[in-house]
């Protein structure tokens, strides 16, 4: 089990810092997208045997990050009919550069918190950590509203790798938070960055209206 | 079981208000449910029911001492809701106030939460249900305002499921089998992965410290306070912040289990004056009246934080303030919201002489500023004044009551300084444009004003029940051994 893992988590990793280079934002999302369907396939590796809770946590991830997420925000995308720049305001190669270091980091802070035997040699913790601190650069780091929700999203994707660990003892109750969070989550602000963007444009429009006498 | 109807019963209020098809009598809905809730809540105060210790959601010690506050301040904002929502005829409200009911019943499952899983939910629950009630006044502001309240809120959120996964693990790494009451993980105590509990706790810590809006977490509280309608910011400092606050001292009774509460005690202490220090620098600076009620929320949270860094005397003074805040808070933020409306701005270098304008909600103003800032006879003084006493019983504590005075002291100046300066002086001609005039009705002024008269109530004859359900409170977070 533990090969294959800690090579998804590692494709995991390495889509961090794609995600974190990208300049345009239908790049970024597609990033996000490939990354939700590896982080769906993991739990599937990590039990032998048949258990429906954890078919159910690796459905739902696959579908919720993979795809139903995308597309919503390829469609706020068009909707507020935004450019596709990305707009950073940390540039790409610093970004990258912290990136690259909070792996580091990463994996150096896990080697302190003590694993259980079964979690022993698994990059799961670091892979975790790494996560979280690729979303939270691309949160502060962009412009676009957009651009923050996929930093969110991989802060999300970091939390739920760390979920992973606790799988077969907690009660379903712990996944269905997260998946819950996660697409009620991102409902949420995709309506917003719709109502945003209309706010602004019929505040724009009544800015043309009073200029004409 | 009753305790379960206080979840029940709001929900299905919502659900009620969902399918209403009257927009004008739809509001009277709130106080309706807003009275089921008080009458509840208040009966489970004076008859506590029996806990399983097993249960997931009860009507436990801790709900019982700050349940009651929330639902009582919920029924009084809802009376406003329904004047409220007459003046505010042409907006649909059919969003608004099932969600606001939505809110109270997720509030009451929050504070009953004893399982690190549920707490979690019903946080997140309340944190995305409010998000619409913050861009009820629909404009580009108010949009601003719920972005960040989302980014900043949603970030802290999911922080404190990073936390509860990482206690999880401690509990796991120390043979737990997986049950997450906090019970249970009281139970193991020392047993709990030490590495993993310290993360867990600074993790937990900085999540639920968001949501409460301690310093530096706190960046989301001006601009939505400033934004959102008077009620809901009322209902945002008096109950939202309780959970996290409630969710806080759950957590750091395990912490204290485990036998780390040194730890706890050392870093709620120090966020907590910070919190303070930055509240009152910022009080000083502010010009918005509603911005500066958020930095005013932000310095009682300090306050909380700091009575839980206090032990068993401090915790029990915290749980005071929780009602003495929320019920003083709610006075100030729906007087706040009338001047708002009466004046058509928030800043105090467009509103003046409010005295002449709003006579009677600048006088509860007035009374609500001289309440908030712990004068004498109003509840947070006597509050405070227990905070300060559980710091001097303990050791070492001087620099930190100095602290607590100055910045106390700094946050009188702020607040008088733009309270007197909207209050006082000659109202601008054609301050208020398009001519209608604001009338004060009932509605609007008996709600804050009976608030008023409940903090002073609590301050002068704080009634036997609540103390021992304090106290009770005390007992259940630090068991004797």
């Amino acid at each position: 089990m533990s090969v294959n893992l800690n090579l998804l988590i590692g494709l995991a990793m390495g889509l961090n810092l794609i995600a974190l280079g990208s300049s345009r934002l239908p790049a970024l999302i597609r990033t996000m997208s490939l990354q939700g369907v590896v982080l769906g396939i993991m739990p599937l590796l990590m039990e032998a045997r048949f258990d429906w809770q954890v078919w159910l946590v690796a459905f739902a991830t696959i579908g919720g990050k993979g795809l139903i997420i995308p597309a919503l925000l390829r469609r706020a995308m068009r909707a507020a009919n935004i450019q596709r720049e990305v707009d950073p305001f940390i540039g790409f190669v610093p970004s990258l550069l912290l990136g690259a270091g909070g792996t580091i980091a990463a994996v150096a802070l896990a080697r302190a918190l003590p694993l259980l035997p079964e979690h022993a040699g698994s990059l799961l913790v670091p892979g975790a950590l790494a996560s979280v601190l690729t979303g939270f650069i691309l949160l502060i780091g962009r412009a676009k509203a957009i651009s923050q929700v996929c930093g969110y999203l991989i802060l999300e994707n970091g939390i739920y790798l760390f979920g992973l660990l606790l799988i077969h003892s907690t009660p379903l109750l712990v996944e269905a938070g997260v998946l819950l969070d996660l697409t009620v989550g991102v409902f949420v602000i995709g309506i917003i960055v719709d109502r945003i963007q209309r706010a602004f444009d019929s505040l724009d429009t009544r800015k043309l209206t009073v200029l004409r006498e | 079981m009753i305790s379960l109807l206080l979840i029940i019963v709001p929900i299905a209020g919502a659900i009620v208000a969902a399918l209403w098809p009257d927009n004008r009598t739809r509001p009277w809905l709130l106080p309706v449910v807003g009275l089921a809730h008080v009458v509840l809540s208040f009966w489970l105060l004076l008859n506590p029911p029996v806990v399983a210790p097993d249960a997931w959601l009860a009507f436990d010690p801790l709900a019982r001492a700050v349940l009651p506050v929330v639902s009582l301040l919920f029924f009084v904002c809802a009376i406003y809701g329904v004047a409220y929502l007459r003046v505010r005829q042409e907006r649909a409200n059919r969003v608004f106030v099932a969600l606001l009911l939505a809110v109270l019943g997720l509030l009451s499952a929050g504070h009953q939460a004893r399982h690190l899983g549920v707490l979690w939910i019903a946080t997140e629950a309340v944190t995305l249900a409010c998000v619409p009630l913050l861009h009820f006044n629909g404009t580009p502001r108010a949009f601003e305002a719920t972005w960040k309240y989302l980014l900043v809120g949603g970030t802290g959120i999911a922080l404190s499921l990073l936390g509860s996964f990482c206690l999880g693990y401690a509990s796991l790494h120390g043979g737990g089998k997986g049950d997450l009451t906090f019970v249970t993980l009281m139970a193991q105590g020392v047993g709990l992965s030490r590495p993993w509990l310290l993360v867990a706790w600074v993790l937990l810590l900085v999540g639920y410290g968001t949501k409460m809006g301690l310093a530096p977490m706190h960046t989301w509280k001006p601009d939505t306070y400033g934004e959102a309608p008077g009620m809901v910011g009322a209902l945002l400092a008096g109950g939202v912040t309780t959970v996290a606050f409630t969710a806080i001292l759950r957590v750091r009774a395990v912490v204290n289990a485990a036998g780390a509460g040194a730890i706890a005690d050392r870093t709620l202490l120090a966020i907590g004056l910070f919190s303070m220090l930055v509240a009152a620098l910022f009080l000083l600076g502010t010009r918005n009246f509603k911005r500066m009620l958020a930095y005013s929320s932000v310095e009682h949270m300090g306050i909380l934080s700091i009575g839980a860094a206090l032990g068993g005397p401090g915790v029990g003074a915290a749980l005071f303030h929780v009602w003495s805040n929320g019920l003083t808070k709610g006075a100030l933020f729906l007087s706040a919201g009338n001047i708002r409306r009466a004046a058509g701005s928030a800043s105090m270098d467009d509103v003046r002489g409010m005295a002449v304008l709003a006579p009677r909600s600048a006088m509860l103003f007035v009374a609500g500023l001289f309440a908030v800032t712990a004068c004498p006879p109003f509840g947070p003084f006597f509050s405070e004044l227990r905070v300060v006493r559980a710091a001097l019983a303990l050791p070492g504590h001087g620099f930190a009551v100095g602290m607590f005075f100055s910045c106390l002291l700094f946050a009188f100046f702020g607040l008088t300084r733009v309270v007197f300066g909207i209050v006082d002086g000659r109202p601008r001609p054609g301050a208020k444009a398009g001519g209608k005039r604001f009338v004060e009705s009932a509605g609007l002024i008996l709600p804050p004003l009976a608030l008023m008269f409940l903090s002073l109530w609590l301050g002068l004859f704080t009634p036997a029940v609540l103390q021992q359900a304090w106290s009770a409170a005390v007992v259940q977070l630090f068991p004797s051994p």
